[in-house]
């Protein structure tokens, strides 16, 4: 069954780039010049973005490099080992919203002390898979066509993640046991 | 929301860097986080140049419109103030369907054409609609059935089983996801009564 599913995964691009064009050609579409024509929106959408990124790039990284993070860690300890949470993996919860990059690095040093078939290891990927990098998400998307309020996206993109990160944590003891 | 993460980020920030006594670290770490920024955008070119390309081909062909029409009702159910037969829909769903194929680097470009469309129903274009937010909602969940990235980091070190991870992963995404959907209808109506008020 996961052979199966893994096998879709590496031919689905494939499959769709064949697939288009092929469909397109049959209903006479000029493949080529419709293929230029949408590209050409790929640089500005992009370049639009740049401000946006810079902008949470540079909070991300301040955040981080000083330590902030670090000492905000520190002050949440404590409620996490109350309720048991493992605590090695809590700066994972922590930088999943805030940083993929940040994020993934963190998740291969526990594959690299633990191995990746540990019972951190396995957690760390089932959260590295259910959860987002939230806040890149919101500053890429609403940054392409400049909304500035953005209502109540983040809340409900933070309390997803943090729902991501408790069910990881549920369903990685309950099938793998501690 | 967002505001007030950036300034509590940046401030945070600045004042550890002043009670450690190192503000050299906090100049560096601004720079080096304005070129990752930067360094993201660019990357971002080259798969938006590609994906909104094939994705020009899908629409001329009418497949966007079919596949709208196909998964009409969970459309239906997702996003019940966009029209029928509005663009919006077939980038929509092409991007959820890139997602929960682990299809990261296309699902961006569908997404980003999708909050285009949505933006050019929003009366005012400066705040997000209830749509845009349902699209957040459902791209910060990730929904996805095979977890690329983190297999091949995996197999990367060495694991017995890659793919032992795909069953649990399923689960959790499923929560995140549908939390995310309740959180954003729950918002939804709060925002309406706000403004009926």
């Amino acid at each position: 069954m996961y052979d199966a599913v893994l096998f879709l995964s590496k031919v689905m691009i494939p499959a769709v780039l064949a697939f288009i064009p092929l469909y397109a050609a049959f209903r006479n579409v000029p493949v080529y010049e419709s293929f230029i024509e949408g590209a050409k929106e790929g640089f500005p959408t992009a370049i639009q973005i740049i401000p946006h990124l810079v902008g949470m790039m540079v909070a991300v990284s301040i955040f981080r490099e000083t330590g902030a993070l670090d000492f905000y860690l520190g002050l949440c300890r404590p409620l996490f080992s109350w309720i048991h949470f493992p605590e090695e993996i809590l700066p994972l919860a922590l930088l999943r919203p805030i940083t993929g990059t940040g994020a993934l690095a963190f998740a291969e040093s526990i594959f690299h002390t633990e191995g990746p078939d540990s019972f951190l290891g396995r957690m760390a990927s089932t959260m590295q898979g259910s959860t987002d990098t939230t806040l890149y998400v919101l500053t890429v998307y609403f940054g392409a066509v400049g909304v500035r309020r953005s209502l109540y996206a983040a809340k409900v993109g933070l309390l997803a993640d943090l729902t991501g990160v408790l069910a990881s944590w549920f369903i990685v003891c309950w099938v793998f046991g501690i | 929301m967002v505001n007030y993460i950036w300034l509590f980020m940046i401030l945070s920030g600045v004042i550890a860097g002043i009670v450690q006594g190192e503000m050299n670290v906090v100049t560096q770490a601004a720079l080096k986080g304005a070129k990752e920024g930067v360094a993201v955008c660019i990357g971002l070119i080259s798969v938006l140049v590609f994906w909104l390309g094939m994705m020009r081909i899908a629409q001329d062909a009418g497949l966007l419109k079919k596949l709208a029409s196909v998964l009409h009702p969970v459309a239906r159910f997702l996003f019940p103030n966009i029209p029928r037969d509005h663009p919006a829909m077939g980038y929509i769903l092409s991007n959820m369907s890139a997602n929960l194929f682990g299809l990261g680097n296309a699902a961006t470009p569908m997404g980003l054409k999708a909050m285009e469309e949505l933006q050019k129903l929003n009366p005012d274009k400066k705040t997000a609609t209830p749509a845009m937010c349902t699209l957040l909602a459902l791209n910060t969940s990730s929904l996805t059935l095979i977890p690329t990235t983190i297999i091949g980091i995996r197999m990367e070190y060495g694991s017995v089983n890659p793919t032992e991870i795909i069953g649990t992963t399923i689960f959790a995404t499923c929560c995140s996801t549908v939390m995310a959907i309740l959180l954003d209808r729950w918002f939804r109506r709060r925002e309406a009564s706000k403004k009926r008020i």
